[in-house]
Parts: C-alpha cells; sequence; structure tokens
C-alpha cells in the first residue's frame, strides 16, 4: 500500500496541486486509465456477487414457500453471515480459499443472502389468497401457479431486494482489496491523503451504485406494466 | 360441451382433528342445465360442499359424481379445467390483461392464438362487456362490476359442463347485484349450464336457485327442494325461520303477472257508452284507439300501469304504493291485457 501511494506521486510530476494532494481536474484527466481495471474488476466483484447470491436466495425462497419450518433456519443463518463484520469476513476466510476473488466473492455473496431470500419470500407470501385460489381451481398445477402467477406478482419485492443488495454490494467490495480481489477499494486505500484519487474512485462508486439501481429500475418497469396500471 | 348431472352420494367432510364433519352425508342430484343454490349461514358448510366437487377440498367419505363418473378418479388439475370456477373475490390475475386472464383455461388447453383471440372477444361480449373497450386492460383499471363479469368470462372459457359460483355477486353493491343477477339469469336462459351456486343469502338463493338445498351447521342438508316448495312447506323449523318471516312475501317474488288469471274489466273508449256484459270488476277502464288506458271511467287516475312480466312481488309493493285495490296490466305494446287485484295476489298465494 506504501508503494502505491508513492508511485502515484511520482508519477504526478511536479504539479503543486497533486503536491498539496488537492482537487485537481487535470490529473484526473491524465491519470483516468488507472482506474479503468479497478472500476470493470468492481463491476465484476458486484455483479457476479449479487448474481450467485439471487441464484441460491431463489432456490431458498422457492423451497421454504412450500415447506414453511425451514424459513426460521434459513432466517436465523443467513442473518448471522449478515452481521459478521465484513473486514473480519474477508480474514476468517483467507486461511481457508486464500487471497484472491474467490474469497471476496464468497464473503460478498453471504451479505445478500439474508435481503434476497427475505424480500424473495415476503413477494411471494404477498400474493393475493384469492389469485391462488382461482389458479388452482380454473387447474394449474402448483408449479404453473407459481410460474404464471405467484412469481411474476412476487417481481416488485425481489427486484426492491436486489437493487438493496446490489447498492450494498458495491459499497462492501470497496473492502474486497483485503482479500486481495482489487476493485475500487484498492485505489481508494492506495492514496487515502488525495483528494482526486479518492473523489475519482469513490465517484466511480457512486456511479456504480446509482447506475445498478436505475437498471434494476428500469427492468422492474418493463417487466411489470401492470403495476403503473 | 353440454351440460353435466351432479351427484352428492353421502358426501362427508371431516377435517383432520375435528370431532364434528364439516358436511355430513350430504345426498342430492342437480339435473343438467339447472342450477342448484347452496344456502345457509355460515359455518353450515356450504362453501365446503361446493369445493369438494372440483375436489378443492377432498371427500373423506361418500361420493360425487360428474356424469355418473367419480370426481375422485380424476386427476384434480384436469377435473378443475373442466369446471368453471367463479368466487366472490373474483380472484382476478392483477399481472395479466383482461384478455390473459379469460384466457387462461384454454392456454392450459393448450388452445391455438387466433381460437382464444375469437373466444375471448364472445365471451367478453357474452358478459356485457365491449371486447375493444376492455380486453387489454388490466383488472386494477375496471370497476368491482366489470371485474365480476370478467370472472364470470374466465369461468365459462371453455364452455365447461358444470359451474361452481361462490358467493360470485357477493361483494358487489346491491344495485349493480340485481343487474349482474338478472344478467345471469338471462345468460343461463341461453347456455343452460349446470350450476353450484352458493350464497348466504335466502333472497338471492329464491331469485337464482331451480333448487335450493338449505344446509345447517355440522353440514346437514336440511331441505332440498324448488324455491316455491321451500317456501311454502318448509322441511322443519330452521328452514322455517331461516326462509324468513316473509315468507309469504317471498312466494310472490317466483311468480310474475304473465303466470296468473288476471281479471277482465270493460273497456271503453273516450265518449262511448260502456258496453253490457259479464266481468270480473264492474268499473269501466278508459282506453285510447290503440287500447292503452287512460283512466277509469269514475275518472281516477288508472295507475299504477303493472306489466306482464312484473313479479307479483313489484307488482303489489306499486299498487300499495298507489293506495289502490286495482292496477292496469299492459303487454309489451302498452295494450291493456287484463287487471289485477289485490284479492288475486291473495287468491294466488293460497294455491300451493
Amino acid at each position: 500500500m506504501i508503494l502505491a501511494q508513492v508511485q502515484i506521486h511520482n508519477r504526478a510530476g511536479d504539479d503543486s496541486c497533486v503536491a498539496d494532494n488537492g482537487f485537481c481536474p487535470n490529473w484526473i484527466w491524465d491519470n483516468f486509465d488507472r482506474y479503468v481495471d479497478p472500476f470493470w474488476g468492481h463491476v465484476y466483484l458486484t455483479v457476479v456477487a449479487v448474481a450467485i447470491g439471487f441464484a441460491i436466495s431463489f432456490a431458498l425462497a422457492l423451497v421454504a414457500y412450500r415447506r414453511r419450518w425451514l424459513i426460521g433456519p434459513i432466517v436465523n443463518v443467513t442473518a448471522i453471515l449478515y452481521t459478521v463484520p465484513s473486514v473480519a469476513a474477508f480474514f476468517l476466510l483467507l486461511p481457508v480459499t486464500g487471497r484472491g476473488t474467490t474469497t471476496a466473492l464468497i464473503a460478498l455473496v453471504a451479505y445478500t443472502l439474508l435481503i434476497l431470500f427475505r424480500n424473495t419470500l415476503a413477494g411471494l407470501d404477498n400474493v393475493p389468497d384469492e389469485a391462488k385460489d382461482a389458479g388452482r381451481g380454473m387447474g394449474l398445477t402448483n408449479r404453473q401457479l407459481l410460474w404464471r402467477v405467484e412469481l411474476p406478482l412476487a417481481v416488485p419485492e425481489i427486484v426492491a431486494g436486489l437493487r438493496v443488495a446490489a447498492t450494498s454490494t458495491v459499497g462492501l467490495a470497496t473492502l474486497a482489496f483485503f482479500a486481495g480481489a482489487g476493485g475500487l477499494g484498492e485505489q481508494i486505500f492506495a492514496d487515502i491523503n488525495f483528494k482526486s484519487n479518492v473523489v475519482t474512485a469513490g465517484g466511480l462508486c457512486v456511479l456504480l451504485a446509482v447506475a445498478l439501481d436505475v437498471g434494476f429500475l428500469l427492468i422492474q418497469r418493463a417487466v411489470t406494466p401492470w403495476s403503473r396500471a | 360441451m353440454k351440460a353435466a348431472t351432479l351427484e352428492f352420494k353421502e358426501a362427508t367432510k371431516v377435517y383432520a382433528g375435528a370431532t364434528e364433519p364439516a358436511v355430513d352425508h350430504l345426498s342430492l342430484e342437480v339435473p343438467a342445465g339447472e342450477i342448484c343454490v347452496l344456502v345457509g349461514p355460515s359455518g353450515c358448510g356450504k362453501t365446503t360442499a361446493m369445493r369438494m366437487v372440483n375436489r378443492m377440498i377432498e371427500i373423506t367419505d361418500g361420493d360425487i359424481l360428474l356424469d355418473g363418473r367419480s370426481v375422485t378418479e380424476r386427476r384434480p388439475a384436469e377435473l378443475r379445467r373442466e369446471i368453471g370456477y367463479a368466487i366472490q373475490q373474483v380472484g382476478l390475475f392483477p399481472h395479466m390483461t383482461v384478455a390473459a386472464n379469460v384466457a387462461t383455461v384454454p392456454r392450459l388447453l393448450g388452445w391455438d392464438k387466433r381460437r382464444i383471440a375469437t373466444r375471448v372477444d364472445e365471451l367478453l361480449e357474452l358478459v356485457s362487456l365491449d371486447p375493444s373497450q376492455t380486453r387489454d386492460r388490466y383488472p386494477s383499471q375496471l370497476s368491482g362490476g366489470q371485474r365480476q363479469r370478467v370472472g364470470v368470462a374466465r369461468a365459462l372459457a371453455v364452455d365447461p359442463p358444470l359451474m361452481l359460483m361462490d358467493e360470485p355477486f357477493g361483494a358487489i353493491d346491491p344495485i349493480n347485484r340485481e343487474r349482474l343477477q338478472n344478467e345471469f339469469l338471462r345468460l343461463q336462459a341461453e347456455i343452460r349450464k349446470t350450476v353450484v351456486f352458493v350464497t348466504h343469502d335466502i333472497d338471492e338463493a329464491i331469485k337464482m336457485g331451480d333448487r335450493i338445498a338449505v344446509m345447517q351447521k355440522g353440514g346437514r342438508l336440511a331441505q332440498y327442494a324448488p324455491p316455491s316448495e321451500l317456501l311454502s312447506s318448509p322441511a322443519n323449523a330452521f328452514v322455517e325461520d331461516f326462509v324468513g318471516a316473509d315468507r309469504g312475501l317471498k312466494r310472490l317474488s317466483l311468480e310474475r303477472v304473465r303466470d296468473i288469471d288476471l281479471w277482465r274489466a270493460p273497456l271503453v273508449r273516450d265518449g262511448e257508452q260502456p258496453p253490457d256484459g259479464d266481468y270480473d270488476l264492474d268499473y269501466p277502464l278508459v282506453v285510447d284507439e290503440a287500447g292503452r288506458p287512460l283512466r277509469w271511467l269514475s275518472g281516477s287516475r288508472a295507475e299504477p300501469r303493472i306489466e306482464l312480466d312484473d313479479v307479483l312481488r313489484d307488482a303489489l309493493s306499486e299498487m300499495l304504493e298507489e293506495e289502490t285495490q286495482y292496477a292496469p296490466v299492459v303487454d309489451e305494446r302498452g295494450v291493456v291485457a287484463g287487471v289485477l287485484s289485490i284479492e288475486i295476489i291473495g287468491h294466488s298465494l293460497a294455491q300451493p
């Protein structure tokens, strides 16, 4: 980390703004390439973590929806995972999975489970009983009812969960460099006193969070025209 | 598809852990094309009895035969696709358009797109909705009455031989309920389905039912009879109490003016002498050229005008309002068809 700090200053040359650790648009303009790879690394960590987390939570929610007794144990376990401080989680995993992306992803996925599981289940539980009764009474099998009625009606809650999970994962992924997984966090902590650096890397984090949030919102609006009718 | 016969044979439901049965050895037969109303106070097992037919609730003893074949031999999902199903809360799918809702069962049965589209429009027209106006709307954009109509259209989608209707008009305001009831009766006159109709409202039961099954607590059948018989000779004190102290008046709503022998009164045109002859009523009625009533010859108003299709209850009510003993009855063209008197109404009640 110390090395990286030295490196940024050295490359900055004799600009006084940079020497004062200030906010220097020129420096940012000239040095923007150094943020591109960490940004895509960050996108990768976030998207893959949310995707895996969603796949797991979605499957768990479907199982628990029919077997209600599983809800308690699943919520308890995912809640415990959620309460482990993130930095501690990275360090706990290091001896098991070593430094690298895998370790970071395991921890990031673990954090998404609670919110995604709870929202998916809440979405399914909020489907009106009379719609389920009518569906069953017209001869939909349980599977048809799930895919044609229950899940489409649960989409708003499921997407709400994805939005929270995505934005919080963007934040948590800034700590992924503790596990050696790179990302924008590595850039921020490389020179945390240098305003230009922190603003650029931090700004990209915010931009990513907003982009994911808006993206999910747009997807939701596209697939639930009925909710605005 | 033509209507089916439905037979409950000692059908019984005892819920796990319950000591009392919810439905207790229910036996009754619904002939093809008739409306059988299950009526009774809450907790009498009427909804349970209805839901046993399409196996939404499984019978624990006895049997239910649809066209002579036990429903327990059928796979539930397949059985249900052949039975129309309409419930009080309608249960339209909020995320589907009206057209997609109505198309639910045709899609399950794999109809092709064009056939489905044609059928949807046909059904919407059948329930008095304008297809081009409603087809692409979502349920939240409809009024309560429109939703009920879509629910009925959806239940009729594949022309099922049997319809189950659980308080289908229960959540509607009284004025619209009456309209929907009348519409359904008109529709039923056309489509002639076998219908099991559940309600807690005895007036609705009398209006809708060809036969009424009155159920009492413990899921027991108290009486199964056509409405007129139920009102004229209740089987026990429970039924008598349930149909109400005004069952005499209720019988009046079963009969139409058209169905009883009206009195004849002398008809005169303006300025002419009353004709001689034997009449039931001695007060001549003045009519115009076309035979439409103008006034009584005595000068009093010839009101109210009763129509042949009015039920006796409405006719009596109108006469009481006008404080009159006699009223002219007119046909569709407004021409005098006879005279209705309070006395005739009294007589019609005396006959069983």
